[in-house]
């Protein structure tokens, strides 16, 4: 058997994989995060229940709408998404002109309104949700295993952070972004209606996270705590790309992810707290991120 | 003292019409910024094709005017006829679309952006031409300005277009951002010292396009501090001290009031 630095390269190559995954979900989520931010200057704490909603919404989709995988892959994003924008537009809207605290406080809060409810509604343990029959299965690549559906979430994660980055970036809707992000008083003098862009970026930041919500259903127990868990980590990996940084919550994602899978073959017992080493290294060297703009 | 509706023409001789031309109006305007009132009824008119300026020292409420006319300060009282209607109740993406372009004193340029992109932020808010008296649509005057033609007004943003916005020198920087609001379509503009700290070359580069933004047939409110550069642009000057209109004063008037205009602005 092939092995490198002792370890076998199956094993490698499957925590490699293992890392990708989780950090294509780091990358999805962080880059709702990073949108919401730039936008809105809100640390949106609700991100993780909103991730949490999109899986919810896919298990009771199929347990009581018989929707399928497929469908709920289009309509839940759409739905939390919606649930978003009436967020924004009730609550966060009153409270825009405060300090930003009080935007993460209440995010906080309607976390804890979304999991409590669920918890009363479901209990904490988790439920299973079936991979679709398309995605069963895998392919036998030599050196490892790879899980259909996990190179299907690495490729779905991938290709809506592209389409996200190239909407962003390239888009003239894009620059009504950025431009928000610095001046949206000015921009709305321009002729922009920034109210209504302010919802529909948070509605995309939420879509964002219901997404790789109804991604993960098939992958990792549904429960109401599943979007907490998760939280703290993409947290990590938004301060270590940049607070605001949509490229940086990208590469940094997927870096962290692979990070993490690696540190889990070579020393496990560091594999929960590598990330956290990573943001404390790089607050000390370069507060702004490794993609953020200096102030 | 001349008031408004008396002037019938402009410094470039062209017929003024009367209060049917007014592209603003300001009655009793009062705003607030937090429990600060910066300004105390404010009355001015100004009609189609003038340049008009707010002479003032500094915390005169010369910038706040043309904020509270965007709906930019926290609070407001009063009247704002925008080309006849009235905007007190609409938010400032809707008073740009009546045709307004603001560019502020801070010039606001967007770091994020290149220069092209800062140029193409705006979205057009008359893109169809201003409609004429007797409703044909006019053509090329009234539309904004194509890229093409802003780069061959300032050749120096064409060379730098896809240089981030706030590498510009500060020149450049204000022709980028009087430069985006010409490509609106707007015919009402609210300048707010474009002349701020640059070369006397390049604010005779700006007193020439503003010349040519006149001559056009656009609408001009000018907040200067420099008022050698005002002078000979604008028709009419209206005077702030302390939040309100001390005084108003035509082209005409003005060289008998220089030395008054002197020592009030300090200049």
């Amino acid at each position: 058997m092939t092995m490198i630095f002792g370890i076998p390269l199956m094993v490698l190559f499957g925590q490699l994989m293992l890392g990708l995954i989780n950090g294509a979900f780091y990358a999805l989520l962080s880059l709702g995060l990073a949108v919401i931010f730039g936008l809105l200057r809100i640390i949106n704490f609700a991100h993780g229940a909103q991730y949490m909603l999109g899986a919810f919404a896919a298990l009771l989709g199929a347990q009581y709408l018989g929707l399928n995988y497929w469908a709920a892959l289009i309509l839940v994003p759409l739905v939390v998404g919606a649930l978003g924008i009436v967020v924004e537009r009730l609550l966060l809207r009153r409270i825009q002109h405060l300090d930003h605290l009080y935007g993460l406080l209440l995010t906080f809060g309607l976390a804890l309104i979304f999991e409590g409810t669920l918890v009363n509604l479901f209990g904490v343990s988790g439920s299973s949700y079936p991979i679709p029959e398309a995605l069963s299965g895998g392919f036998k690549l030599g050196f490892m295993f790879l899980p259909t559906y996990r190179a299907w979430v690495l490729v779905a994660a991938l290709v809506v952070c592209f389409a996200v980055w190239f909407l962003i970036e390239r888009t003239r809707l894009g620059a009504y972004l950025r431009a928000g992000t610095e001046n949206p008083e000015l921009v709305q003098a321009f002729g922009i209606n920034v109210p209504l862009m302010v919802s529909l970026t948070y509605g995309l930041g939420v879509a964002l996270a219901a997404f790789a919500g109804v991604l993960a259903a098939p992958l990792y127990p549904v429960s109401p705590t599943m979007g907490s868990n998760l939280l703290i980590v993409v947290f990590a990996v938004v301060v270590i790309g940049g607070m605001g940084s949509i490229l940086g919550a990208i590469l940094t994602g997927l870096a962290m992810g692979v990070i993490e899978g690696l540190t889990k073959v070579f020393y496990p017992e560091a594999a929960n707290t590598v990330i956290f080493v990573v943001m404390v290294m790089v607050l000390m060297l370069r507060p702004a991120g490794l993609f953020g703009k200096e102030a | 003292m001349a008031t408004a509706l008396e002037k019938t023409t402009t410094t470039d001789g062209a017929a003024v019409s009367p209060a049917s031309e007014e592209q603003l109006c300001l009655r009793d305007l009062n705003a607030w910024y937090g429990e600060s009132h910066v300004l105390h009824g404010v009355n001015m008119t100004v009609r189609r094709g003038e340049l008009v300026t707010l002479l003032g020292r500094n915390g005169a409420g010369r910038s706040s005017t043309l904020r509270a006319i965007m709906n930019m300060v926290g609070r407001r009282s009063g009247e704002i006829l925008i080309k006849g209607q009235d905007s007190m109740g609409l938010a400032p993406h809707r008073i740009a679309h009546l045709g307004v372009g603001f560019c502020p004193e801070e010039r606001g340029i967007f770091s994020s952006l290149t220069v092209e992109e800062n140029l193409l932020l705006p979205p057009m808010v008359k893109g169809k031409g201003r409609q004429k008296e007797d409703g044909a649509r006019s053509g090329d005057e009234t539309c904004g300005m194509s890229l093409d033609e802003i780069y061959a007004l300032f050749p120096n943003l064409h060379e730098r277009r896809n240089s981030q916005g706030t590498r510009l020198s500060g020149g450049e920087q204000q022709m980028l951002a009087l430069a985006r609001i010409l490509r609106t379509g707007a015919d009402l503009l609210l300048l707010d010292e474009i002349t701020e700290g640059l070369a006397p070359v390049i604010n005779q580069k700006l007193g020439e396009v503003l010349m040519m933004l006149k001559a056009r047939g656009m609408t001009i409110v000018l907040v200067e501090q420099n008022f050698r550069f005002a002078a000979p642009l604008a028709d009419r000057h209206y005077l702030m001290e302390h939040g309100s209109i001390q005084e108003e004063i035509t082209a005409a008037e003005l060289p008998a009031r220089h030395a008054y205009l002197h020592r009030v602005l300090g200049v």
